[in-house]
């Protein structure tokens, strides 16, 4: 393998000269207008980024100053980034969702003095904030649809005048743009990264350009791409993984990028594209699966009884695949006919025929979800990591994908549990800090490690398995951590399960109060016979309660450790509820207040002797009115738990 | 751009008479509307100007041009388009057939260069495939430029309907009733698009519509029919002043 380690002495802007000295002919960028697949070589890339450098350089743009980028990704997102970068200014993502009011603040906060906008909608969400920005003196825009009414106002700047302001510069004084981007270290600050905060603060997380070079290098040092491989931007811009691909692995391999038409056309782009790996939230992942589900139900029978046949063969096949192990002869001749004859012709629809690599991150992944991909054959994997660390310290390797963890470190990332059970890192992909925020960086960065806030562990097998918030982690009467939310998510994979509380703190055992599905146990119920009336009916059914059972039981079996065991559980006679304070807005538990409220099962659930007991329901109808009905709860305690 | 003058149109059928003596000019450049209650004769007026319906007597003169017996291809050959209220497209083509069809007025080569499909023929339809897919930039349909028209919701149909008249570059475009049965939403989308047609694409617009709210706020000028009659006219603040009107359209409180 090609050693890339020297591209780590380059600047982003230095990466692309090198990157077209190399590959100049070849497709960089693509990007879908008007019908048709248009193609940027990297000189032509290049050659527009140094227009732009050179023109915002004439403007009076200088080193430290701060640009805004906002819109949907087009390649002048990236012609603007990286313009800037050149002339050692920063660039900063702003989510195109943004409301005006957060623009506002967030550009005060970052002190951004000139924006870059794809069109309109978002020129005039910066219109109607412009008397609260008063620093900001450029706002350039790409669609000039919509934007007649703006040209007298020189607040505005059409990017085609901008790169003839840049092309005049270069006719005049060819060596300017190298003698710029010459100018610049790879320890330079070149990005303003905006982190999830839920505090309601924002921060911006200051990177460099080896934060995201080295990024490109180490992710390719694990799965490695080819110069012709495809790759689709449908990520948020102002996303972390979306600039790691752009301005890290990109440029690192010679990849090319490809833009959808628009965000509602991504998914038939994705078709056309077929890229050879992706990222994304699980959320797509989910999406894509019931794009699937309903594909295979529209089809004919013939197709459904071929997939739902092979489908049972393929998740057999994918365990085996996962964990690396040896597969029978005869079931992996089985595995190989399904892909032939269904999985492949199936995958090709949807556009993942070419995909080498999917990956998911930010969030939990049902383990069923991720046997479904490797059973159809594509090979998602989990990576682990956030903004601050440019998106990736730990991800899963091919033949070694364990549904419940995110894998092992990335190569050049050091990684080590705190004695509190945080997972903190070391790498040269950590950034340097937030902007203005002296004691977030401080505790961010304290010791030296990149705090990540999750809690976490590695198992035996060397992979990390993250459990939760920090903050939200509980501990045992023996003083042994555990997660609510980790398990809570453990029992709601189960389709009959709802909603779930686990209590435990400070206490000798993990216990549950659990909502069904009223739906799904409805309709098994119906499908078995099984009459009810309400959902207090149903929820306290004891048929009802053995199929819950059953999936704590499922749980506890999978549990990593003893303690994560639930020993005692009871269904509860309602759904938890945003309007009875149960919920939060997001739809989040709110621990404490269900916990006050249900006191009385609370106390019952560790109280081991009881089996059955009565309560009382207190019901508030919608119109106002209350009422108190009796309800009779079993509480169930899981045998073999410690 | 040329003007469009209607002259003491009267349009009658046996006794009824669905438009008597109407006049009315409509300046090139501007959103002008004409509103009325059911029956009131807009749908009519539209039909006289574009063709459908030959006037009993007056005058329609388009710049020059005197339509009164005008075929409506010859009417369209001469830039004027329509968008119909009851969406007139093919439903089991997909958005861009329908589109490509619209524009067959536009296709220049003969049945032995479609034979072949070489040369000519092929260098046409991508020209005119590239004036469609400005079409569908400028009316955002990309996401369902392979979808089948029929299975397309309510909406985004009328607003292929829409589009199908944009793709023949239209100097003159006769809008009947764009935002019937549309929720608030697609209501919003479709006023910024004729905004647009009007200012970007430089076309002169008339409007047809129930909806006062919109028509107030995006036209330059408002002539009101009620009965085949044409009972008021002026700027939307002059319009809403007219005791007629206001008896007529909105009623009286």
């Amino acid at each position: 393998m090609e050693d890339k380690s020297q591209l780590l002495n380059f600047t982003i802007p230095q990466l692309l000269r090198w990157r077209v000295k190399e590959t100049g002919e070849k497709v960089a960028l693509r990007e879908k207008d008007f019908g048709y697949w248009n193609n940027y070589t990297w000189n032509d890339f290049y050659d527009r980024v140094r227009k732009i450098a050179l023109g915002l350089d004439d403007l009076g743009l200088k080193k430290g100053d701060k640009l805004a980028l906002i819109g949907d990704n087009i390649p002048e997102m990236l012609f603007m980034a990286i313009g800037m970068q050149s002339i050692g200014a920063i660039s900063a993502g702003i989510y195109q969702t943004s409301l005006p009011d957060e623009i506002a603040e967030l550009i005060n906060y970052m002190d951004v003095t000139a924006v870059f906008c794809n069109d309109q909608e978002q020129v005039d969400k910066l219109v109607e904030v412009r008397d609260r920005i008063p620093q900001v003196k450029l706002v350039i825009y790409e669609d000039p649809r919509g934007m007649r009414s703006y040209r007298s106002d020189d607040w505005f700047l059409f990017i085609e005048d901008l790169y003839r302001t840049g092309e005049k510069v270069q006719q005049r004084d060819p060596e300017r743009y190298d003698q710029l981007i010459d100018m610049g270290n790879p320890d330079d600050v070149c990005h303003f990264c905006l982190t999830s905060g839920t505090t309601g603060l924002p921060k911006a997380s200051m990177m460099t350009h080896r934060n995201y070079i080295n990024m490109g290098i180490q992710i390719t040092k694990v799965d490695k791409l080819e110069k012709t491989d495809e790759y689709l931007s449908f990520l948020p811009f102002a996303w972390i993984g979306e600039q790691m691909n752009s301005f890290g692995v990109a440029m690192a391999t010679g990849i090319t990028i490809n833009f959808p038409e628009s965000v509602e056309t991504s998914m038939e782009d994705l078709r056309e594209i077929g890229p050879h790996f992706m990222f994304g939230a699980p959320r797509i992942y989910e999406t894509i699966r019931s794009q699937i589900w309903l594909k295979i139900d529209e089809s004919y029978w013939i197709n459904r009884w071929f997939y739902e046949k092979f489908i049972k063969i393929g998740e057999k096949a994918a365990r085996y695949r996962m964990s690396g192990e040896q597969m029978p002869a005869s079931l992996r001749f089985m595995a190989w006919l399904g892909k032939i004859l269904v999985f492949d012709p199936l995958i090709n629809q949807i556009g993942l025929r070419r995909l080498r690599r999917a990956y998911t991150g930010g969030a939990a992944l049902g383990p069923e979800l991720f046997t479904f991909y490797q059973a159809i054959g594509v090979n998602l994997k989990q990576i682990y990591g956030q903004t601050e660390i440019t998106g990736i310290a730990y991800m899963h390797r091919d033949g070694d994908v364990r549904p419940d963890t995110v894998g092992k470190p990335l190569p050049a990332t050091e990684c080590e549990i705190s004695e509190e059970g945080e997972i903190l890192s070391r790498s040269p992909s950590a950034c340097v800090g937030y902007y203005k925020r002296d004691e977030q960086t401080e505790e961010l960065l304290e010791g030296g490690w990149l705090h990540s806030g999750d809690a976490g562990y590695i198992d035996e097998n060397g992979h990390l398995v993250v459990i939760d918030r920090v903050s939200d982690v509980m501990h045992n009467s023996k003083g042994e951590m555990f997660s609510p939310m980790f398990l809570e998510n453990k029992l709601k994979f189960s389709p009959y399960i709802k909603e779930a509380v686990i209590f435990g703190d400070k206490r000798e055992f993990v216990s549950a109060l659990i909502n069904i599905d009223p739906i799904v146990v409805g309709k098994w119920a119906e499908d078995r016979g099984i009459s009810f009336t309400t959902y207090m009916d149903l929820s306290g059914k004891s048929e009802v309660v053995e199929l819950i059972k059953g999936a704590v039981l499922d749980v506890n079996e999978r549990a990593e450790k003893d303690h994560f065991k639930i020993k005692r559980f009871a269904v509860l006679y309602k759904l938890l509820d945003m309007d009875d304070g149960e919920l939060t807005k997001t739809g989040k538990i709110r621990r404490k207040f269900v916990m006050e409220k249900y006191k009385d099962l609370y106390d019952t659930l560790y109280d081991e002797g009881v089996s059955r007991k009565k309560v009382e329901a207190f019901i508030q109808y919608q119109d106002g009115q209350s009422t108190t009905v009796e309800a009779e709860m079993s509480f169930y305690t899981m045998e073999g738990v410690a | 751009m040329e003007k469009l003058a209607i002259s003491d149109v009267t349009l009658s059928f046996g006794g009824l008479m669905a438009l008597s003596d109407v006049s009315l000019d409509v300046q090139p450049g501007l959103i002008t509307s004409v509103i009325g209650p059911n029956g009131a004769g807009k749908t009519s007026l539209l039909n006289c100007i574009s063709g459908f319906y030959h006037p009993t007597s007056g005058d329609i003169y388009y710049g020059d041009h005197k339509l009164n017996k005008a075929s409506p291809h010859r009417v369209s050959s001469l830039g004027i388009a329509r968008a119909f209220q009851n969406i007139e497209l093919f439903g089991g083509m997909t958005v861009l057939d329908n589109l490509m069809l619209a524009r067959h007025q536009k296709l220049r080569y003969s049945l032995l260069h479609a034979m072949v499909y070489f040369g000519k023929a092929s260098g046409e339809e991508s020209k005119n495939r590239r004036y469609v897919e400005e079409v569908i930039d400028f009316m955002e349909l990309e996401p369902y430029r392979k979808h089948t028209v029929g299975n397309l919701s309510y909406g985004i149909q009328k607003r292929v309907e829409v589009a199908r008249a944009l793709t023949l570059a239209p100097h003159l475009l006769l809008l009947d009733e764009p935002m019937a049965g549309m929720n608030i939403e697609e209501k919003e989308d479709m006023v910024r698009f004729i905004i647009d047609i009007q200012k970007e694409r430089e076309a002169t617009v008339v409007l047809v519509e129930h909806d006062l709210g919109v028509v107030m706020d995006i036209s330059d000028y408002i002539y009101v029919l009620d009965f085949g009659v044409l009972i008021g006219s002026g700027t939307p603040e002059e319009v809403v002043k007219i005791p007629q009107v206001v008896e007529a359209y909105i009623g009286e409180d």
